[in-house]
């Protein structure tokens, strides 16, 4: 177990007129009377204003409630404040910059099991938020990796690891012929790479290199109803309804607020085998759009014989890149239907029945969670880049100063930091770099 | 027949693992037998004549910490001494020692021989007397049966040894020496996964066919380091120099063209040998740019002529090692006095042994060295040392002695070879220890020597030794932190530093820009000589000190997570949440507590909530674990 004090915005996104920022450990206390100033007494609710470098920034109700008789069984304070996710962010910042720790999805709960506040057959459910969770975090994570921002870590990333080669094949193999170091700059390297990761850091805390929300794609039977469905959800018209098979060739992408949620949804050609370039392109990019989504969501019509057949064929044709576990079936023009015979969900895209209930579906299969959103998943980044920066900076301080082994520690340090976004490089790895680029060995 | 006396440990083997390993298991009051093939050639270094090498002596500081045989043995048999990396920082610093070969093979034998609770006995093993699945002896060639409740097993390259010698093949666990066939046999029918390795060495050539006239001359250190902190060069024998030579465009053609010939290039060979200690033939195709590679010509002993060109090795067959040879520069006329070779044996898969380095399968029964996958003296000493120590602990009743990353070198030896296993002989190197700064040579003693007296594997004598270092080293650190000083002081420009305000002593060393020798010349008469030798390492311990403490929450966080331990028989296919490829891993590596399942790679914080979970749904988590120490 962990003993560190973990933070966490306690309510869904985007809804509701207050938000609550729960803490749990060691430091919940002091963090909780820090930011409210005021003394914090055990179970007790108390009005106070929530104030950051001496401005006012909310105000709320602060709650305290010591370890073990809490929710996680250690130190808990809960903030509720007005809702607004930009206070709610800054708050939580404000708690990350002070020694506190985003929680992991589900971590309150484990927490809570691991501190025996919940029986044997919780578990289960435990299991089941962390599991669920961190699948959503880990798609948020992925999300908020795409393109740029992606591309901009793994250069740095990579930039570090090839100091890292050359420091430490200087330092492991001194016999060498071999001037690993040379004419090499580290220093204008180093430089350059703090550069470009103070960059980042700002682009990142303003999002603008990171994607928001969720995307669903929309996938159907040649007139199934999907665009009625998209509009549908839209509450505009936004795609052209025929009876053509076939007539939505292009993909149409719509950005929706669904229940709070920013939601991409793609609308796709009917994915038809057919000899028509145009067409034909139409298909693979459905295919594309449909691997990147968080939700697939496959369309028949309620009143085929055969919908069954109609969803396998749906599938078959979206190809082996999609995920099964990101598929949802549904079935358009339930009010046509008197039998709801097919485990799918009914909807009618005409009457708007089962379409609130879709929303509500979406969320939950997409894993939108009290805690793995696309801020904290960001949030997370933006906290690996700052680390990194603070080891980088380090390293670069100690330049010409201090020993080799010390630039070393400096940058591995600043390499897992990185790591964390890109995923971490071991020892066996780097040494693995050395053999194949360098000669080595007696 | 049985042999009357019954032991508490056996070792197999004679070796550089098996000497520590046997040593190990007396001095902690194991009565022990050393069973080997052969009584002369106990110590022998098949390979190059040298101990020690970054990374490698910091292994041999950690086994002389526990009081063990290897660096006092370097320091009786070693004819040359190098620091290595002497001008980069102390924590990457190593020693060298090229050793005589059997001056090395009498010291190691004759501590062997002074140590209480040790047999040795001549004899090959060939089978092992199993009481369901506990080792309860074993049994030789001529059908003696030893008894004893703990085995370690100590092969090195000898089991199904087979070696190469260009098209040329024949089974050998070493030139000159019968490989462990029946063994090997024995071994295979257990439930242990088994691969092929190999190494090579490179021809062997007389002295007195070199010209050294146009050589570069290459001589040891003046002072002198020892290998032992306890050692002292008076006890080192006469030294010698090495030289320097290269191959040229000649040498690369000849081997160019007879590559086919070549046990490794011709497909001859299915073990896979180390990337860090290539051949020549891989060295020439590999680096093809390169137009020359540069050979340490290592004097093999002060009683022969023969040397060791380090940097050859080869499975070339004899004629063109001959005629490459000779067309370096002054072995013109060289005369091979053995040839190169190499050998491919059989190895453990390590990830079925415990910490403890007793196999999963056998209770009792325990493997060190090469069997393991490792390469190296130092590599094998070390787990010698870990296994003899565990078994006489198992046979005690004792816990055993799991060293982890943050405590030695041994201990990210032992931990990267379980936790991840090898497919290529295992070589230390400082770059595998993420806690490199703490785990330095100068500081060997201080983290392993009270544990290891705690053991009782070190001798009240040397840890007397240590007490006295370590009051000494508190005793300099309180007089410098007492020993004020104002910019105006004389001693400033003495030092020749700058100061701006009030410091002690202590503050200044901790300046990156101090100098230890100059800081000692400075304080001569002003502070307990004998203290004052200490100097260098309490500028090196303060000079770190911020980074070890930044090292030590998280290592912190890791002991926590170590003591978390995860039942043996968790079904990771049933668990839920994990993936495929996590789950595969998790099967195959056993994770003993939550700390090591959060080193195996790709291994996620989310996988380890799922198995923190699980485990303590089994009720058996949260069970502290105890650990000597």
């Amino acid at each position: 177990m962990d003993f560190d004090t973990i933070v966490a915005v306690a309510t869904p996104p985007g809804q509701g007129g207050v938000g609550i920022i729960r803490l749990s450990g060691p430091e919940a206390r002091a963090l909780g009377e820090d930011l409210t100033g005021a003394n914090l007494s055990p179970r007790r609710a108390i009005y106070s204003e929530v104030r950051i470098d001496e401005e006012i920034v909310d105000q709320g109700i602060a709650l305290y409630f010591p370890g073990p008789r809490s929710f996680t069984g250690e130190d808990v304070v809960e903030l509720q404040l007005h809702g607004s996710p930009a206070v709610l962010h800054y708050v939580l910042d404000v708690c990350c910059r002070r020694g506190a720790r985003i929680a992991r999805p589900g971590e309150f709960s484990e927490r809570a099991y691991l501190n025996d506040k919940m029986d044997l057959a919780q578990a289960e459910a435990v299991l089941d938020l962390i599991a669920s969770g961190s699948q959503a975090a880990a798609r948020a994570a992925a999300r908020s990796l795409q393109g740029a921002f992606s591309a901009r870590v793994h250069d740095l990333a990579s930039g570090v690891e090839r100091i890292r080669i050359l420091i430490e094949a200087s330092i492991d193999f001194p016999e060498e012929e071999e001037d690993f170091l040379g004419e090499y700059g580290v220093a204008e390297d180093l430089a350059r790479l703090c550069e470009d990761l103070e960059d980042l850091i700002d682009a990142s805390a303003q999002g603008r290199v990171l994607n928001d929300g969720i995307s669903v794609a929309l996938l159907g039977s040649p007139n199934a109803g999907k665009s009625s469905l998209l509009n549908r959800l839209s509450g505009e018209q936004t795609a052209i309804v025929t009876d053509v098979p076939g007539t939505t060739r292009d993909l149409l992408k719509v950005d929706l607020v669904l229940k709070g949620v920013p939601v991409r949804l793609v609308d796709t050609a009917g994915l038809r085998v057919t000899q028509d370039p145009v067409e034909r392109e139409g298909v693979r990019r459905a295919q594309a759009e449909a691997e990147r989504a968080d939700l697939v969501l496959l369309l028949v019509d309620a009143t085929a014989e055969d919908a069954d057949e109609q969803f396998s064929a749906l599938k078959s044709q979206l190809g082996s890149g999609v995920n099964e576990a990101t598929m949802l079936n549904l079935l358009n023009k339930s009010d046509l239907v008197s039998r709801r015979q097919y485990n799918a969900h009914y909807l009618s895209a005409k009457t708007g029945e089962g379409v609130e209930a879709l929303v509500e579906l979406i969320h939950k299969r997409v894993g939108i969670t009290r805690e793995a959103t696309e801020f904290t998943a960001r949030k997370r980044h933006v906290e690996a880049l700052i680390l990194a920066q603070e080891h980088l900076r380090a390293s670069r301080a100690g330049l010409g100063s201090q020993g080799l082994e010390l630039l070393a520690e400096d940058l591995r340090l600043g390499h897992e930091a990185l790591g964390e976004i890109v995923g971490r490089v071991t020892p066996d790895d780097l040494l693995g770099r050395i053999f194949s680029e360098f000669c080595i060995g007696k | 027949m049985d042999y009357p006396d019954s032991f508490d440990v056996i070792v197999v083997g004679g070796g550089h693992a098996g000497t520590e390993a046997s040593a190990a298991a007396a001095r902690c009051g194991a009565r022990t037998l050393l069973l080997t093939q052969n009584i002369e050639t106990i110590g022998q270094m098949s390979c190059n004549p040298a101990i020690g090498g970054i990374g490698k002596s910091h292994l041999v500081a950690e086994i002389d910490a526990l009081d063990g045989i290897m660096a006092r043995a370097t320091d009786r048999a070693g004819i040359h001494f190098k620091t290595l990396n002497a001008s980069k920082g102390p924590a990457v610093r190593a020693t060298r020692a090229q050793a005589d070969r059997a001056l090395y093979r009498s010291a190691v034998r004759d501590l062997l021989e002074r140590q209480e609770g040790l047999q040795i006995f001549q004899q090959s093993v060939v089978d092992f007397v199993l009481e369901g699945d506990r080792v309860a002896g074993v049994v030789t060639e001529m059908g003696l049966t030893f008894r004893a409740q703990a085995v370690v097993l100590t092969t090195g390259t000898f089991l199904g040894g087979k070696i190469h010698v260009g098209q040329e093949q024949r089974a050998g666990g070493r030139a000159g020496d019968a490989p462990s066939i029946a063994l090997a046999e024995r071994l295979r029918g257990l439930p242990m996964r088994v691969g092929r390795l190999k190494t090579g060495t490179p021809p062997r050539i007389d002295g007195r066919t070199v010209d050294f006239s146009h050589l570069e001359r290459q001589p040891g250190d003046d002072p002198r380091p020892t290998m032992s902190v306890h050692g002292s060069p008076k006890e080192h024998p006469r030294q010698v120099d090495c030289h320097l030579t290269r191959t040229n465009k000649t040498t690369h053609a000849i081997i160019n063209d007879n590559l086919h010939l070549s046990a490794m290039y011709s497909g001859a060979i299915e073990g896979v040998g180390p990337r860090y200690c290539p051949s020549i033939e891989d060295k020439v195709v590999r680096f093809c740019e390169k137009e020359s590679h540069q050979i340490f010509i290592e004097p093999e002993g002060l009683c022969t002529t023969e040397l060791y060109p380090n940097g050859i090795s080869t499975s070339l067959p004899f004629d063109v090692q001959l005629q490459f040879v000779r067309s370096i520069e002054g072995f013109e006329k060289a005369h091979i006095s053995r040839p190169g070779y190499a050998i491919e044996y059989d190895y453990f898969d390590p990830r079925d042994l415990s910490y403890s380095l007793e196999t999963k399968a056998i209770e009792g029964l325990f493997f060190a060295g090469q069997i393991n996958g490792t390469t190296g003296y130092e590599e094998a000493g070390a787990q010698g040392l870990l296994a003899g120590l565990n078994a006489a602990r198992k046979v005690a009743g004792a816990l055993p002695w799991e060293p982890r990353r943050d405590e030695a070198y041994i201990g990210v030896l032992i931990d990267d070879l379980i936790q991840l296993g090898t497919n290529e002989p295992y070589r230390m190197f400082t770059s595998r220890a993420e806690y490199r700064l703490r785990l330095r040579q100068d500081n060997a003693d201080q983290r392993l020597t009270p544990l290891g007296h705690e053991m009782g594997l070190v001798s009240s004598e040397r840890f007397g030794a240590f007490e006295q270092r370590r009051q000494s080293l508190f005793a300099l650190k309180d007089t410098l932190a007492g020993r004020r000083l104002t910019p105006t002081d004389p001693l400033v420009a003495i030092l020749g530093i700058e100061l701006k305000k009030e410091a002690t002593l202590l503050d200044l060393l901790k300046r990156p820009e101090t100098i230890a020798n100059v800081f000692a010349e400075a304080l001569a008469g002003q502070v307990d000589e004998d203290n004052l030798a200490l100097l260098p390492q309490l500028a090196i311990e303060t000079k770190y000190e911020g980074y070890i403490k930044r090292q030590d929450k998280e290592i912190e966080r890791i002991r926590r997570h170590e003591q978390l331990r995860l039942p043996l028989d968790l079904r990771y296919d049933e668990i839920e949440g994990l993936s495929s490829e996590l789950k595969q891993k998790l099967k195959g590596n056993q994770p003993e507590s939550l700390a090591r399942a959060a080193r195996i790679p790709g291994m996620t914080p989310a996988a380890l909530s799922i198995l923190l979970v699980h485990a303590k749904r089994k009720g058996r988590a949260m069970n502290q674990h105890e650990r000597p120490g």
